[in-house]
């Protein structure tokens, strides 16, 4: 397999912030990779200068075959970008933002058109097609945003946050039409500061914090990278906690951890299955009332926190976003 | 590698060719807002209407214009105040593009790198031949007359539009520079209004005098003015041949202006345009 997006030791500086401070990645023909990180860890920096839309101060990068300092026009013509914000023009049809697109690509304007009808055929925006697209709910911006950045069918498809902002039903739908490309062969590039969503679009994952890449890997990759499994007790009564403590001490492999409300304790654990055993056991013998107990991998916050030793911003979001916390309990 | 060749680029145009290919398809987009907001388009000539009312019927009676009549006088400078103030437009169009993402989706397509430009430019012009029309019609009504031929008529309006397109460079650039579009209204206001208001544009040269005077002569619109004044016949044939060159060659000097100002701000512009980072 062959990459289709290198880039070595990218740096870039504004001021005296390091945006990228050496990056260095590289997406196989065909798979999707994920840039996961923070607000300002340099994610949104890496897709510009990428799309060559910003110079780095050093360093280089290949995009589908062609160097993006030599010929940045034929990077343009290969790749398909679609924002964080969706960069569609209000005033014109969702017809019109796709014919003017595919016009700027070259191509004629028969061609255009019926490039436009079909896109907008395939993102379930025929009907909205001919009225001006600020008559358009923030899911459908984006869909014909990113029908925007698929006019011209390109090789290299680079998203930057295709879903910050979006309701979680939306959310859902634009997974879906990011999965349909991917299965169409499509090399993607996706930044995203939602732990699920890089979990469930990437074949891989990068993860970057202050514009260098500190992890690489699947998402089980780096679960396991944190260490095994984890027993997880929710309190029924908070008073209780001093007794779960110390039997949960009892089979965890490090520290227990104590969430900020008081009821949730955690601890990783080597044993799994058995350690859960013992900790049930022992809640038995001592009567002590749970409101949930499980056994679970850790997801990618706790990924996150371990290699960088701070939470992601998004953690906040992801409690309170209920298409965050489905989690497997087992 | 395996590079999927689109079938697009091989036979492009460059430069000169696709710039403006390019540029049409992008002033087309902007004039489809024209027809989406008529109330941006409705605005833009009620206040030129509202110049020409104002100053005819409440300065007129006071100031001193010689052989011609104020309102006859009045027009010219309104002409040239409105299409110098209509390049505001231009930068606020980019300013508005940059804030909201449109001009990240231009900068990542294979377009050419002047196109944004050339067709926010272009666009302008379609806005400043509306205005004009719509101030020569109440022009015509209050009073004012073309005097000299058809021709002279044409090539005065042609001016006052090939002026226009060169300041709408300028605010392009602006424009790419300024964080918004509020910015970019207030920043016009402060320098046009001195470039319009120190000029021969609704007062006579004559009423200035020292260092002031020297300004008025040599600001373009002063020469904008009255080339156009020369130009549709408004001026006293018996006044006082003025004393400065710019003033005795005023459709050189003006056209000498043009030129200083694109051969500056058009590859400015480009380059600000290539470089500019957008807004978050």
């Amino acid at each position: 397999m062959t990459d289709m997006i290198t880039a070595t030791g990218l740096v870039k500086r504004y001021k005296e912030v390091e945006a990228l401070a050496g990056l260095d990645l590289s997406v196989p023909e065909g798979t999707v990779l994920a840039l996961l990180g923070p607000n300002g860890a340099g994610k949104t920096t890496a897709v510009r200068v990428l799309t060559t839309l910003l110079k780095p101060d050093a360093g280089s990068a290949v995009v589908a075959g062609v160097d993006i300092l030599a010929d940045p026009d034929g990077v343009r013509s290969r790749i398909g970008l679609s924002g964080q914000y969706a960069a569609v023009d209000e005033h014109l049809t969702g017809f019109e933002n796709l014919e003017m697109v595919g016009r700027l690509y070259g191509m004629g304007r028969t061609q255009a058109r019926s490039r436009a009808r079909e896109l907008l055929e395939r993102f379930a925006l025929a009907d909205a097609g001919d009225r001006p697209s600020k008559t358009y709910s923030g899911g459908m911006r984006r869909r014909l945003d990113l029908a925007g950045a698929l006019v011209a069918a390109p090789p290299v498809l680079v998203l930057d946050e295709p879903t910050t902002g979006l309701d979680p039903r939306s959310r859902v739908q634009m997974w879906d039409v990011i999965r349909e490309l991917v299965a169409s062969g499509a090399t993607l590039l996706l930044t995203t500061q939602y732990l699920e969503e890089a979990d469930r679009l990437a074949d891989d994952i990068l993860v970057i914090d202050h514009g260098r890449a500190i992890a690489r890997g699947t998402a089980d990759e780096l679960k396991s990278q944190t260490g095994g499994e984890r027993v997880e007790v929710v309190l029924a009564d908070p008073s209780d906690r001093d007794r779960v403590h110390s039997l949960l001490a009892e089979v965890a492999s490090g520290e227990v951890g104590v969430g900020e409300n008081g009821r949730e304790l955690t601890a990783a654990v080597d044993g799994g299955v058995g350690a859960l055993r013992r900790v049930l056991e022992g809640l038995e013998r001592d009567s002590v009332a749970v409101l949930d107990i499980g056994l679970r991998r850790p997801t990618l916050d706790d990924v996150f926190l371990s290699l960088t030793g701070h939470a992601t911003e998004a953690a906040d979001d992801a409690t309170t976003d209920p298409s965050e916390t489905a989690e497997v309990t087992r | 590698m395996s590079t999927p060749a689109p079938t697009l680029e091989q036979s492009r145009p460059t430069g000169v060719v696709r710039a403006l290919t390019d540029g049409w398809v992008v002033a087309k987009r902007n004039l489809i807002k024209i027809k989406r907001v008529p109330e941006v388009l409705v605005f833009v000539l009620i206040s030129p209407i509202m110049f020409v009312l104002l100053f005819a019927f409440v300065f007129g009676g006071a100031i001193d214009t010689g052989g011609v009549g104020y309102r006859e006088f009045l027009i010219a400078g309104i002409f040239a105040q409105t299409v110098v103030f209509g390049a505001t437009f231009t930068g606020a169009g980019l300013a508005e593009d940059m804030q909201k993402g449109i001009i990240d989706r231009f900068r990542s397509l294979p377009m050419s790198q002047a196109a944004v430009l050339v067709g926010r430019t272009t666009s302008d012009v379609v806005y400043n031949v509306l205005s004009l029309a719509i101030m020569a019609l109440t022009g015509l009504l209050v009073g004012w007359r073309i005097r000299e031929g058809f021709l002279d008529a044409v090539l005065g309006f042609a001016l006052l539009l090939l002026f226009a397109y060169a300041v709408s460079w300028v605010m392009a650039w602006v424009g790419l520079m300024v964080p918004s579009v509020e910015v970019i209204n207030n920043a016009s206001f402060i320098v046009i209004m001195p470039l319009t208001f120190v000029s021969n544009a609704f007062v006579p040269l004559e009423s200035f005098s020292g260092v002031l005077r020297t300004l008025v002569e040599w600001n373009p619109v002063s020469a904008l003015t009255q080339a156009s004044r020369e130009l549709f016949g408004n001026v006293d044939p018996r006044g006082a041949v003025p004393d400065a060159w710019s003033m005795q060659h005023p459709v050189l000097y003006t056209l000498l202006w043009v030129a200083i100002i694109l051969v500056v701000f058009v590859p400015l512009s480009v380059r600000r345009y290539r470089l500019s980072a957008g807004t978050k």
